[in-house]
């Protein structure tokens, strides 16, 4: 019945009826533009994603690794998850691309072009690791709304580029300065011109590290272009987005910094601990900075079966936001005992730890195998699923994979 | 005399007959051509509603397939509000969204709020009730404790197991 209204209305209208555009956003769809439902990109191709790779969105483009697919020391664009607040640049043009410093707490505004930074800056390479604050989302009670990751919104690649803090003292930074915001080329999802689809940012101290680059290559290469082609802010340690692709601009403020996904409770957790459910005021959420100690067992695959009287090594990654991961433990028995497992120093700061262990079991049968990372202040990972928050962050509860013993 | 009148009256009856004739032949040979060039004689219909329509209605169920309960383009169930809901919520972003996420009518709405406040998503008038009601009904919140079991294993022989 209702279809039949709809056919009827449709036979009335025109193709802008017929996607569903017309009743609220119809005076805004630009002429020419193909809708999504008349488009079949295959996202595996256009973006050189291994086939295992889960897409959660495709508009805006929101993909996940499995955890046996992050299982490189270093990742591979092909694992590497992707996430988009807004629709990816229609052109790019590396030679009239430009960053602009500006802001309020900018000495001298200054426009570099691609070359300019490439030629007067100093080079630097980090391997960084780069969490979504909404990896591990799909596990809150009752659920949070936005994309339904799992495990798989991490990865870490090597990172080529020059430091933030050298290009903005380059331009100066007034005494008054106390965040960072970037702008980039990506479209908000409603095409309205005047909106950023994303603009966030980070503190000064932040800012200033060593390690926070202008990337313009990753694993020796020209950044792909989903991943920010051809400048990206890179900011280990701290929630992916503050990572800003495709980036144009950053400016410097003399307040937190105000802009698209900065506001309301976008990146935000409640400042003290709240019932599950609960509603937030949006003065009492706090934004969050260093992301939380988490590991993944890369290797083997969850729902390996192997014979009796065999080990299985294991394999994995742990890392700690701003920190470093100090014990890394494993348990087949749910948490009744933890065993330690053999974990690496990081390659440098703010790059994911890896850890290995040789595993044994009793008899035959189903076992779990958890592993469970601690950081140097003695913070360890959850066995549930920690604090409840509105929008489901930092789930950084034990990864566990499944194994049968025969 | 009556004879002699005649005459020329049978001239002028026989010339205007064959006018008639002529003028015949020549409409009916211009409509012959004319059918050769458009047999349907479309310019002589109302403007070309009834075929739009048909066509129109062959991409609309071409686009609006259900299949198995499911609208196959956008993967929601069909239940009432669906049409409402994929006219209003899968321009912006994909339905995809939408199927990963549960929520109950307070936290749709507030999301609603959020796509007006940030995402110019306008006014849904009474639609706004209609898609709520659709969610809530179709997708509502599972509960799932503080942390569930593994599901879903996909079991495998491991055969190689060295570090």
């Amino acid at each position: 019945m209702k279809r039949r209204d709809f056919v009827k209305k449709a036979t009335l209208g025109s193709l802008a009826t017929l996607i569903g555009a017309e009743i609220v956003f119809g005076a805004r769809m630009p002429e020419g533009y193909q809708p999504l439902a008349l488009q079949d990109p295959d996202p595996f191709k256009m973006f050189s994603k291994n086939k295992d790779m889960v897409v959660l969105n495709d508009k805006p483009w929101n993909m996940e690794a499995a955890a046996h697919l992050l299982d490189d020391d270093i990742t591979p664009n092909a694992s590497m998850f992707i996430r988009n607040n807004g629709l990816v640049p229609e052109n790019i043009d590396v030679s009239k691309w430009t960053l602009t410093i500006d802001g309020e707490s900018v000495v001298n505004k200054k426009t570099y072009t691609l070359a300019e930074l490439q030629s007067k800056f100093e080079h630097h390479t980090y391997q960084l690791t780069i969490e979504c604050g909404g990896n591990g989302r799909s596990e809150f009670n009752p659920p949070a709304q936005g994309n339904q990751w799992t495990v798989g919104a991490v990865h870490c690649a090597s990172w080529t580029g020059v430091r933030l803090r050298d290009v903005l003292k380059d331009a100066g930074i007034k005494n008054d300065a106390v965040y960072i915001g970037f702008h980039a080329a990506d479209l908000h999802l409603s095409r309205d011109a005047g909106k950023e689809a994303i603009s966030r940012g980070c503190p000064m101290a932040k800012a200033l590290q060593d390690e926070t680059i202008l990337a313009f290559k990753m694993n020796g290469e020209d950044i792909p272009f989903i991943h920010g082609h051809p400048l990206r802010l890179m900011a280990g340690g701290w929630p992916a987005s503050v990572s800003g692709k495709w980036l144009t601009g950053i400016s410097i403020r003399n307040k937190v910094h105000d802009g698209s996904k900065m506001t309301g409770d976008s990146y935000k957790v409640p400042c003290k601990p709240i019932a599950p459910g609960e509603t937030v005021k949006e003065e009492d959420l706090c934004i969050i900075e260093s992301m939380p100690v988490k590991s993944l067992i890369t290797f083997p695959k969850s729902g390996a079966m192997i014979k009796a009287g065999t080990a299985l090594n294991i394999r994995g990654h742990a890392w700690a936001g701003e920190l470093e991961v100090a014990n890394m433990e494993y348990s087949i028995d749910f948490g009744s005992t933890w065993k330690p497992a053999v974990l690496k120093k990081p390659v440098n700061r703010l790059a994911w730890q890896h850890f290995s262990a040789k595993v044994e079991f009793p008899q035959k049968g189903y076992y779990e195998v958890w592993a469970k990372a601690t950081d140097t202040k003695g913070m360890a990972q959850p066995m549930l699923v920690p604090g409840w928050n509105p929008k489901g962050y930092l789930n950084n509860a034990c990864h566990r994979i499944a194994v049968k013993v025969n | 005399m009556a004879k002699k009148e005649d005459f020329p009256n049978l001239i002028t009856k026989i010339y205007n007959l064959m006018l008639l004739v002529i003028s015949l032949v020549i409409l009916a040979g211009g409509a012959l051509v004319y059918y050769a060039i458009d047999p349907d004689f479309s310019v002589f219909q109302l403007p070309s509603a009834p075929i739009a329509a048909t066509e129109t209605v062959n991409e609309v169920d071409e686009l609006n397939k259900i299949e198995n309960g499911i609208h196959v383009r956008t993967g929601l169930v069909d239940a009432e509000g669906l049409m409402t809901v994929v006219n209003n919520c899968t321009y912006c972003h994909s339905a995809k969204i939408i199927l990963q996420n549960r929520m109950n009518t307070d936290r749709w709405n507030a999301t609603i709020k959020w796509m007006q406040e940030t995402q110019n998503l306008g006014d849904l008038g009474s639609n706004q009730e209609v898609i709520v009601n659709y969610l809530v009904t179709n997708y509502p919140p599972k509960m799932i404790g503080r942390r569930e079991i593994l599901t879903n294993i996909d079991w495998y022989e491991l055969k190689t197991n060295n570090n």
